[in-house]
Formats: structure tokens, sequence, C-alpha cells
């Protein structure tokens, strides 16, 4: 009798099949509409699951192999900075306060995008598509973990990184990356998908990624370098997951296209609404510049994402709706964010400072039309009253977007001396965003955003204070106990960068380790 | 307007509702050319509160840094609520001025353009 013998190693394409198709089966005691309760009520309609396939082929046993490897490199690496003292090799101590943003305002929402894949991979009825799911959620909570682990060495000698999490739910400026995050899971299965997995992952995460990870490596943080490359290869994995959740949609049924198409727009303008941080980190916030922000947009949106957009017009795609403001827009809003954290130095988690006069020189060269003639003028003058002790903080709240929630800073689209207002009324209640595309996400689900936690309202109501507070005590002053509230240490956390701790601290350190004090 | 695509049905209250203020309504108002301060402000006010004290002795305290706010001829400010030209009667209540919960109010002054002409 001949027994089969079995060949010693499957190929990848083998491997691949067996370990996603044929894994689950139909249900006969419950219906399937009942185990895969949230697959079809946003519209998508899907006709064969099994046309999903992975480009990369990653099946489970090869991605813990691979992530195992990778992961022991890391931790040599992040071992041997945290021996080195290699944060005193860093350019500037200022360049710390970029890790503050990150960890406090990235690092979570790699946790929360942990869980959005998780969730999703639960719903999808295809199994292959699970299984990319599954992965994309493992290396989501590794990212996190990677990145708090790489900045935990820094929280030992720098301010403002001591409760994250906790900054994360409260600060108010973090609703912006909060409220994105919490918009895509609390969004159906596809459009989580659209808006994480194609928009962000692959329209917008070169812009959040190259950015501070270049800016890591040109500031001599050779920890959150690493982590940057190791986070990489998982990266290039995500945003292809991304191109092939939307081939896959777009190819099921034409009824799909439009549905594709509004979740594009809205979640591009989303993202870029976020990323407005990014521009600021880039111009002002790093010692030793990358790039402008301007140049970054130019060669990760315009040219790439232009490219990509032209492919995939043969689906009937057409790029995302308000380029042409956000093209106007890319001189401006770097400098608009870093006067909108500089003013508000007094209610945030780290420390802003204005630009030195060769830092302004730059900025002149990098935006030859706009700094000169509208940024220069307000940062010179705030520099100057800095210098008779007359620093700007602005102690009264400013009005917030419903939407995006970024405090109302941008300007109207051709017009950057106006601020720009856009109102609602929904139920006789109005709602006042920042921009047509923030309005035009409200006005298509109010139900939706009108549930928005917008800090500001929210201490107003009385929400932000420990318990205990009596807000109608004689002589209240809000701002204390709303940033007891946000665990900020008034003074050592926030406030500007000459003067404090921080500063201090790295001055004292490396003199320490070249000098013979 | 659209309603939310959801499994079962979709209500909820909106998080600014009037009688979450504790007696208040929010008034906005940004100061139009005037960008040093990054946005409009947002107040928490009566509703009883005249106009006059608003000017008086709530806007001091949000632009008085700004060197040209001594400067402002009051008789000659133009007043906006909602992007429309509006004239307040700055002895009556925010009510009676129309200003209802969330109005929003830029403040324009000829004349005044910022630190060196800048907008700021």
């Amino acid at each position: 009798m001949d027994m089969p013998v079995a060949k010693k190693k499957l190929g990848l394409k083998e491997r691949y099949a067996l370990m996603t198709r044929g894994l689950d089966w139909q249900t006969t005691y419950q219906p399937m509409d009942k185990v895969f309760p949230f697959a079809k009520y946003e519209g998508i309609k899907i006709h064969d699951w099994d046309k999903w396939e992975d480009p990369f082929r990653l099946t489970m046993d090869a991605y813990w192999k691979y992530q195992a490897e990778k992961e022991k490199k890391l931790y040599a690496i992040i071992d041997a900075f945290a021996q080195n003292n290699g944060h005193l090799g860093v350019t500037d101590a200022r360049y710390v306060n970029t890790l503050k943003l990150f960890l406090n305002g990235i690092s979570p929402l790699e946790y929360m995008a942990h869980r959005g894949f998780a969730h999703v991979g639960r719903a999808f009825p295809g199994v292959g598509t699970r299984v990319a799911c599954l992965m994309q959620s493992l290396d989501e909570i590794r990212h996190s973990q990677t990145q708090i682990h790489s900045m935990s060495n820094y929280n030992k000698y720098y301010n403002g990184m001591h409760s994250f999490p906790k900054m994360l739910q409260r600060v108010w400026y973090m609703s912006v990356p909060r409220s994105f995050f919490d918009d895509a899971v609390t969004a159906g299965p596809f459009e989580f998908m659209i808006a994480v997995g194609f928009s962000f992952e692959y329209v917008l995460t070169n812009l959040l990624f190259v950015p501070f990870v270049s800016g890591a490596a040109y500031n001599g943080d050779m920890g959150a370098m690493t982590f940057g490359f190791s986070a990489q290869s998982d990266e290039a994995r995500h945003m292809t997951l991304g191109l092939e959740v939307i081939k896959f949609v777009l190819e099921q049924d034409p009824d799909n296209l439009p549905i594709v198409q509004r979740w594009i727009d809205k979640w591009t303008w989303r993202g870029y609404r976020v990323l407005t941080l990014v521009a600021m980190m880039m111009d002002y916030m790093l010692p030793k510049r990358v790039m402008s922000w301007k140049e970054a947009w130019e060669v990760y949106f315009e040219q790439n994402g232009g490219a990509l957009f032209k492919d995939l017009a043969r689906y009937g795609i057409r790029p995302p709706k308000w380029l042409d403001q956000i093209e106007f827009d890319k001189d401006h809003i770097s400098h608009q964010a870093w006067s909108t954290l500089y003013q508000y130095g007094g209610a945030s988690n780290f420390h802003t400072w204005m630009p030195s006069d060769e830092e302004m020189d730059w900025l002149s060269a990098k935006y030859p039309n706009t700094f000169d003639k509208f940024y220069r003028p307000r940062f010179e003058h705030w520099r100057d009253e800095q210098k008779k002790g007359n620093r700007f903080y602005n102690m009264t709240l400013p009005m917030l977007c419903q939407t995006c929630q970024i405090p109302m800073i941008f300007t109207e689209p051709g017009d950057p001396t106006q601020t720009c207002y856009r109102e609602s009324t929904h139920k006789g209640m109005k709602y006042h965003f920042c921009s047509d595309g923030c309005k035009e996400i409200f006005d298509h689900e109010p139900e939706k955003y009108k549930q928005s936690w917008l800090p500001v309202h929210q201490i107003y109501q009385g929400n932000c204070f420990n318990p205990g507070v009596d807000p109608t005590a004689e002589g209240f002053k809000p701002l204390p106990v709303v940033l007891d509230y946000y665990g900020v240490g008034f003074g050592r956390d926030n406030l500007d960068f000459e003067g404090s701790e921080d500063q201090k601290n790295f001055a004292a350190w490396r003199g320490a380790a070249t000098t013979n004090v | 307007m659209a309603a939310v695509a959801a499994v079962k049905p979709y209500e909820f209250e909106a998080a600014d509702r009037l009688e979450n203020f504790h007696g208040n309504q929010l008034l906005y108002i940004g100061w139009d050319q005037h960008l040093m301060f990054c946005a409009p402000f947002c107040f928490p006010l009566p509703p009883a509160m005249p106009f006059r004290a608003f000017v008086e002795q709530v806007l001091p305290g949000a632009f008085g840094y700004h060197p040209e706010f001594k400067q402002i001829d009051w008789s000659k400010a133009e007043w906006l609520a909602s992007g429309q030209p509006f004239k307040p009667d700055w002895d009556k209540s925010l009510t009676d001025n129309g200003l209802a919960h969330k109005a929003v109010l830029r403040l324009r002054t000829p004349g005044l353009t910022g630190i060196k002409g800048s907008a700021t």
C-alpha cells in the first residue's frame, strides 16, 4: 500500500491557504447574521469573502518568529541606550518635548488601534480578513508597548511623561487625537478599516512616522529611532492591508463606491486635522529640523498620495475633498498651531518657547510667502514681551470645533487674516466648526458629533475637577484645579522651556558628563 | 440631515445642552484681525448679563494683553452675530439682544489691524 509522504515544508502559498481558509463553518443553530451582527448595517455589500488576498501571505507561525527576532534587537538597543545615559546625547532638552507629545498623544492611540483591529477582526465574516486584522491588532499593541518602553527612560529624568493614559483622557488638546480614534472605533467595521486601515495607515502614516523617526535620528535619540525602524516593516504591511481593503471592497459591488468615497473624504480630512500637531512639531519643536511641514506634505501627500489616487481612479475613486484648502493651508497651519500651544502653555503638559533668530530665518526661508508677513511680527512681539517679563499666557478658554475639537485657530480658505467660522443648527441648537470639512462631517451624522466631549465646555459644566472641589467657593480659580485633574504639575510640567526644570537638569547633567565638576 | 448608520435606534442628548451649564449660557467672541488670540473665546455667562457688562467687565480680561485693546473706539466698533451684522443694545441683557446659548459674535475695530498690520 502506498503511504502518502508529507512534504517536508509547505510553500508560502500553501501555508497561507491552509491557515486562512476553511477555518470556519456555516452556523445552523443561529443565523450567520446574528453571529456577525455588524457585517451588513453600513450598507457595504460583500459577495465572496474568499476573494480577500493578503499580499504578504503572512501566517501566525511566521509572525511570531519574525516579530520575536525584531523585538530582541530592539530591547538590546533600548538597554544600551539607558545604560549609556543616551538621553544626554540628544541635541537639546527641547527635543524631549516632541517625545512628550508622542507618548501622550500617539502611543495610547496605538493601543486604541489594537482594540479597534481586534474588534473588526471579530466582526468580519471572512477568515482571511480576520487573520490580517488579528495580526495588525497584535502589531498595534506591540507598538504601543515598545514606544512606552523606549520612552520610559526619559520619564526617569524629564517632566510631563508621568501619567500619559490619564492625560490622554483629560488634557484639553489631547481630545484631538483621542476623539479621532473614538470616532473610528465607534463606527462600523468597514468604516473603521477605511478610516484607520486606509486613510490613516496608507495615506497619512508617513507624515506621522517619518517626521518623528527622522526627527529622533537627526536629534541623537537612538531609543526612539530604533522603535521607529522596528515598527517600519509592520507599517509597510499595514499600508498593504489598507490598500487591499479598499480594492477588495470596491471590487465586490459597485454600490460600495459612494459609501467608500465619503469615508475617504471624511477620514482624510479628520486625519489631516490631527496631523496639525505633527506640522507644529516639525517646524518648531525639533532643535535639528528634518524638513519643513510643507516639504513633507508635498513629498508624502501631494506626490505619493497623488500617485495613489491616480491608481484608484479605475475604481471610480477621486481624490479626497477639500485638497485645495489643504494646499493653501500648508503655508500656515504649523505656525497657527505653535501660536496656540505657546499661548496656552499654562494649561498644557509640555514646554513651549519662541524660536531663536536663526530658527526664524529658517522659517522665513521655508515659508517665503507667509512667515515674515503674518507670523514673524507676532513672534517677535511675544519675544519682546517675554524679555520684559510679560510672557503671553492666554488664560481665557478658546472656542473649539465640534468635530475635530481643535480650537478654532484655522483661517478662511484663501484669507490667512480671517478666522474661519462655520455653523450648523441641529434640533434647535447651534454647533460651530473650523472648516467646511468639519461642518460637512457633522451635518452627515449630527447625532454622533453632538455628543462630542469638548474640554472647554466640560470644564464649564464642572466635569473637570477632582472630587471635593467646590466651584462655588469664594474666589474660586478654575485653572489650578483643572490642572490638578489633568495630573499636570503647574510650573514643572508646563510653562516656557526657558527656566524650566528640564532645561536646568539637562544642562547640569550634560555638564557633569563633559567637565570635571 | 442623514442619520447615523446603526444596528439599533441611535438617539442621544447633546453634550452641551443649556441645562448642563448651571444657569449660564455659552457665548463665543472673536476679534477680527487680531490673531494674537489664536481662536475666539468661549464664556459661560448669565443670560441676564447686560451687554455692557460683557464688554466692560468680561472682555478686558480676555483681550487686554493686546496693545490695541485700549485703543478701541467702542462707538465705532462693528459687530457680527453668526456672521450677520448685529447692533447690540448695551443696556439690554444677552437674551434681550437675541443672543441665545452658543451664539457667536465677531468684533470688528476698523483702523486697528494688529501688530505691525499683520492681523496679529
